[in-house]
């Protein structure tokens, strides 16, 4: 419960804690629906999504006699929770397995190559990273310091090198030196940018080409976005079929609700989440954990 | 996929525009419509709130006028209500006259592009004629001053590093290094922080308090969803920041956020990022940004696009062009400025009903277009350029073959060298029967060069709205 102790304490500090409409666990009227609502899309979930859920409750708690905000509570945790698509497998987990981790620029995909590839050492996998983002000022420096901090091999190309290349040579040196675990960052890119979503595509085919083991393509979404993160996921996931997701900055005040959408829409499974600034600090993706904390835990702290 | 918030407003508002006369009902509709418009596009719900109430209340008042039907009666109330919510006036980067140097300190949450606006703000203070230091304050992230580092040298602007240990002291550093490096504006970048982390936030206002900048800026990512409004609060009380750069307008968020921070806060909107270039940073206009929300596109914007391209090379450019005709390097030229503009999908991005058009196209803007068009004409002679018409059967199979192109497609670019030739030919006719003075010719020519699209689009209609965009300024 580590990730909701962490939300907990940001709402603390937060203004947020003013909406804790689930709080005094009383009387159900008019006006809890509409905060209800207006929690709903505080959190980012979306107007139309919030509206949907909303309804449904009401449908609800009307047929099952549910009356006070506690009860209702619950219902909508586990509804909400419902929504995410589970995962069938962890790529982490499942060894050997060659990761790709794509978004837009600024999302914390380096970061979380980094701290992924600290994770997977600890437990145990031999972990190769490649940088694959050949674009970026500084972007190969960045990541380099990560491979050192968790103590793995890096490859790379000096920038302006296609990146698609680098791939093939972190395959290629993945399998010299048996390596289970490869985590490949690329570079960010807007999801309306036709080109550059044309030179990932290229990225990901040579990868799932080249690579004799199993290649995931998962999405970084910062928890900070709004509605627009539903329109990149789908761009992105037109464009190269993603595995699934990695939420990031869930440490601040931000719930991710956006991530109820995408997950839920796109059918993708949620594999991980950023919830600190340390190394250690990606967690397992748990449904009812996240609803509960989009929701509010019915506790001011 | 939800549409955005301009094609919905159009639906709404193409709905009202058979009615003669709007009940409260129907305003009722239509205030639906933008209510849930404005949370698509992240404005935060308290806000939306108030817009919409306040909205409503205009549109039921007796404020309206005679001449314009009800609905654009309609329209014309959200649009300064938004013109309104977003800042009324234009509010420019304002540095103290005497202070040597000058100071700018970028604030902001991770991966907001704190280090990229703070490269773009160097090139364009460069381009005023200032001399910029950056000062590389992120000392956390790694490799942020190699970053700050790379991008300085690419735009030309020394950065100061310092120990790069301590903040505050390279922030000083660089304040006091300025005079040495013979800089005029220092522009500080710090590190990305969470507005509840205490201790950096602590730290953003040491740095305020050490050199005093004359500007605080805040990133502000323009696909921030709701929670963005508690983040400015906070940065705002803390920092005091004067305005915000908007980030990543690029993309195909609506930045509802700009609205928020600006209702939240009271603070001003000074500048929007909107492409990876260095250049890509363009000042903040209200007017424009609620235009482009409500679908009436950004007209006046491409002129002045159009406008800082158009040098004085362009109108001797266009002066040879009506004597001599125009060549095969000339649409070179042409194809080019397009390219500068930013390219054909942010021309049409820019004009009313643009993004609906984009939208239906299959594809999108077939960007390539550009590109493709150049590799053909650097496949002819020199001759070939200057003279188009002596390009043959047999050369355009030599041309298409060097280009690696069809044939067709060198066909079109000559059909389309044509028509333009002929247009300048007309132009041409014009000035010698004298119902042009010489002066209004090459404004003319100089326009249709910055105007005209290489292939496609309907060349004459996009040079008409342009003209009507400069008479309405």
């Amino acid at each position: 419960m580590a990730f909701l102790d962490r939300l907990k304490r940001g709402l603390a500090r937060s203004r947020e804690a003013l909406n804790e409409i689930f709080y005094f666990g009383g009387e159900v009227d008019e006006d809890f629906w509409e905060d209800l609502e207006d929690t709903l899309v505080m959190g980012d979930l979306g107007a139309e999504v919030a509206l949907s859920v909303v309804d449904d409750l009401r449908d609800e708690a009307a047929r099952k006699g549910l009356s006070t905000a506690r009860q209702l509570r619950a219902a909508l945790i586990n509804r909400l929770a419902e929504e995410f698509t589970p995962a069938t497998s962890d790529p982490f987990d499942a060894r050997p397995s060659c990761v790709l981790f794509v978004g837009i620029n600024g999302a914390g995909k380096t970061t979380t190559v980094g701290k992924l590839a600290n994770a997977g050492k600890l437990d145990g996998a031999k972990v190769i990273i490649g940088c694959g983002d050949t674009f970026r000022a500084a972007a190969l420096e960045q990541l380099e310091i990560w491979a050192d901090r968790a103590h793995v091999p890096i490859i790379s190309r000096p920038r302006g090198a296609d990146p698609a290349s680098v791939c093939y040579d972190v395959i290629e040196e993945a399998e010299r030196i048996g390596a289970n675990l490869v985590l490949i960052d690329t570079a960010g890119r807007l999801h309306t940018s036709k080109d550059l979503m044309r030179e990932l595509q290229k990225v990901v085919s040579v990868t799932r080409k080249r690579s004799r083991i199993p290649v995931h393509v998962v999405l970084v979404v910062d928890a900070t976005t709004g509605q627009n993160g539903l329109s990149q996921a789908k761009e992105f996931n037109d464009a190269l079929e993603l595995d699934g997701l990695i939420i990031t900055k869930l440490d601040g005040t931000a719930k991710g609700g956006i991530a109820v959408a995408i997950s839920h829409t796109l059918a993708l499974p949620i594999y991980r989440i950023g919830v600190g600034e340390s190394i250690e600090d990606f967690q397992r993706f748990d449904a009812h954990d996240f609803a509960t904390a989009l929701v509010g835990d019915g506790s001011l702290t | 996929m939800f549409n955005s918030l301009q094609d919905r407003l159009q639906d709404t508002f193409d709905r009202l525009k058979g009615k003669g006369r709007l009940t409260e009902d129907d305003i009722n509709v239509a205030m639906r419509e933008i209510r849930l418009a404005l949370l698509e596009a992240d404005v935060n719900f308290r806000v939306v709130k108030r817009f919409v109430a306040a909205c409503k209340e205009r549109c039921l008042a007796a404020d309206v006028l005679d001449s314009l039907t009800p609905a654009q009666n309609v329209v014309r109330v959200v649009l300064e209500e938004l013109t309104q919510l977003l800042g009324s006036t234009e509010s420019a980067l304002t540095l103290a006259p005497n202070r040597h140097p000058n100071s700018i300190m970028l604030v902001g949450l991770q991966g907001s592009g704190k280090t990229t606006a703070a490269a773009k703000l160097a090139y364009l203070l460069k381009k005023q004629g200032q001399r910029p230091l950056l000062a590389a304050c992120d000392v956390y992230r790694p490799a942020a001053i190699d970053q700050l580092e790379t991008l300085g040298s690419e735009v030309g602007v020394p950065v100061f590093t310092g120990d790069r240990t301590d903040p505050v002291g390279i922030a000083k550093g660089a304040i006091a290094a300025a005079a040495g490096e013979d800089a005029t504006v220092v522009i500080i970048d710090t590190a990305g922080r969470l507005q509840i982390d205490e201790v950096m936030m602590a730290e953003a206002v040491a740095i305020k308090n050490a050199v005093r900048p004359d500007q605080v800026l805040m990133v502000v990512d323009a696909m921030a969803g709701q929670d963005i409004v508690n983040v400015v609060s906070e940065f705002a009380e803390k920092t005091d920041f004067d305005g915000v750069i908007m980030s990543k307008l690029d993309g195909d968020a609506r930045g509802g956020g700009a609205l928020s921070v600006r209702e939240v806060t009271g603070k001003p909107i000074k500048f929007v990022s909107t492409g990876e270039k260095p250049d890509a940073l363009e000042v903040f206009h209200p007017d424009r940004m609620a235009k482009r929300i409500l679908g009436m596109g950004d007209v006046v914007g491409i002129i002045e696009r159009a406008e800082e391209l158009a040098d004085a090379e362009a109108m001797a450019d266009a002066e040879r062009m009506l004597n001599e005709g125009f060549t095969m390097d000339d649409m070179l030229k042409q194809v080019n400025t397009i390219r500068k503009m930013g390219g054909l999908g942010k021309i049409l991005g820019m004009l009313p009903g643009g993004e609906r058009l984009m939208g239906q196209l299959p594809d999108g803007i077939d960007e390539g277009v550009v590109g493709r068009m150049e590799a053909m004409i650097f496949s002819m002679t020199p001759q070939e350029r200057a003279r188009p018409k002596i390009i043959n059967g047999m050369r355009r199979a030599r041309i298409a073959k060097g280009s690696g192109r069809s044939v067709q497609e060198v066909n079109q670019l000559i059909r389309q060298w044509d028509e333009m030739n002929a247009m300048m030919g007309k132009l041409r006719a014009l000035q010698n029967n004298g119902q042009l003075s010489p002066r209004a010719m090459k404004q003319m020519a100089a326009q249709m060069k910055n105007q005209g699209a290489p292939a496609g689009g309907n060349r004459a209609q996009r040079r008409m709205q342009a003209r009507k965009g400069r008479k309405r300024r």
